[in-house]
């Protein structure tokens, strides 16, 4: 095992992926449910590049998405540090997961990402008004086998180590 | 330690930007920046409007056109009377030792995204500083107000629509003159109208419109209608909740309004 990385270009490829899908223009009412991608594409290298991807990744990702976003300069990168390094205490056991625990992990750390930057975002008095806000963490667990099985081809097709 | 690093600097930021507002240079460079981004996540959307428009038959171009043309009739027999209409209106004014209403410019701008988080209601327009657009700008569609300009970088711009939480804006009741602010609630379809004694008149069906006092907004634009107005004798204000006159969700071009004689802020 070589410590030079290898095929960065493809976790930064999905990355950028993952922030166009963000900012996607969606109809109002699918708004509140738009999964976190970023999160989840963040929380699938983590696990899978814990001695590559991490917390510093987690903050600039964060700040771009903060700009992007047009969010209070440092809301994401709070949420994404966080989720990052929480990840990072639980990859070794989150590897050996199966499906639906893996999913629940991913629920647990996307709802926190959605609790922080609604913590941020009432700093400003932005907050939204009902639990709504709540709904990505369901909806990105629900996408995770997916998201979990395009990025592993997509990691081993390019052996990105 | 990376973990202290990391906190350091997000606490620095949030505080930076949420207090001091000392950030907004290294933002309208940043946002230039991720312009291509929101190109590319509305290209499907412009896609799709594109091979609507070169799908069309030709027989429901030409019913476009003639209603266009029937529609452009009619606006053209009600402006008829608006040049004698102003003079007048100028005259009397200089009567009433009034200023006399300057008509503003508006330069069309067209959406580039809408803000991604639902709570926020922000516009991404693709005209910036390169055509004089300023901070503090207004934003105006077909049927009324939108917003306000509050970020501009060198090529786009982000505008704050009226609905949004951290939004209000000085409204007038059109038919007797009632002055009131009109305040965002973070619901895209919703005014609040917070403070107006219960028994100020104003009713449902009220038009709102833009009373011009802060020297923001120039006067006269439709803000919303009142849409419902529950008095309880209980309280010492009338609960008054209205709904937007312009397309927050739907319009796709944009007015920007150049004031006749406001000087671009900052």
């Amino acid at each position: 095992m070589d410590d030079s990385g290898y095929g960065y270009p493809v976790v930064l490829l999905t990355f950028l992926f993952a922030a166009v899908l963000a900012i996607l223009p969606l109809p109002q009412w699918l708004m509140w449910g738009r999964p976190e991608w970023v999160a989840l594409v963040l929380i699938y290298w983590v696990i899978a590049l814990p001695q590559r991807v991490g917390i510093a990744t987690a903050l600039l990702l964060g700040i771009g998405l903060d700009v992007l976003e047009g969010a209070v300069l440092g809301q994401n990168a709070f949420s994404l540090t966080v989720v990052a390094l929480l990840a990072l205490v639980l990859y070794q056991r989150v590897r050996v997961y199966g499906l639906a625990q893996q999913a629940a992990i991913v629920f647990v750390l996307v709802g926190i990402n959605q609790l922080i930057c609604q913590w941020v975002q009432n700093l400003q008095g932005v907050g939204a008004r009902s639990a709504l806000f709540l709904l990505p963490a369901v909806s990105s667990a629900l996408l995770w086998p997916v998201v979990l099985h395009l990025l592993r081809g997509l990691r081993r097709y390019y052996q990105v180590s | 330690m990376r973990v202290l690093l990391a906190a350091a600097v997000v606490v620095t930021l949030i505080t930076a930007d949420l207090h001091f507002n000392k950030l907004s240079t290294a933002r309208s460079l940043l946002d230039a920046a991720a312009t291509p981004l929101y190109w590319l996540a509305d290209l499907p959307a412009r896609l799709g409007d594109w091979s609507e428009a070169q799908v069309q038959t030709r027989a429901s171009l030409l019913e476009e056109n003639e209603r266009l043309h029937r529609e452009s009739l009619v606006l053209q027999g009600r402006s008829l009377q608006m040049a004698s209409l102003q003079a007048e209106n100028v005259r009397l004014r200089a009567l009433l030792n009034s200023s006399a209403l300057v008509r503003d410019d508006v330069l069309v701008a067209e959406l580039v995204g809408v803000s991604p988080d639902p709570a926020r209601h922000q516009l991404l327009l693709n005209k910036g500083a390169s055509d004089e657009v300023f901070v503090g700008q207004p934003l105006i569609d077909a049927d009324g107000l939108l917003g306000q300009v509050v970020q501009v970088s060198a090529s786009t711009s982000r505008a704050l629509l009226i609905t949004d939480a951290t939004h209000s804006v000085p409204v007038q009741v059109n038919r007797n003159g009632v002055r009131a602010i009109a305040e965002g609630t973070g619901a895209l379809g919703t005014l609040e109208i917070h403070h107006v004694a219960a028994t100020t008149d104003i009713a449902v069906g009220d038009l709102l419109v833009t009373s011009g006092l802060g020297g923001r907004f120039p006067v006269g634009y439709p803000v919303a209608v009142v849409s419902e107005v529950e008095r309880d004798p209980g309280q010492p204000f009338a609960r008054i909740a209205a709904r937007p006159s312009a397309a927050l969700d739907r319009s796709r071009h944009v007015l920007l309004v150049f004031i006749a004689d406001a000087q671009p802020k900052e």
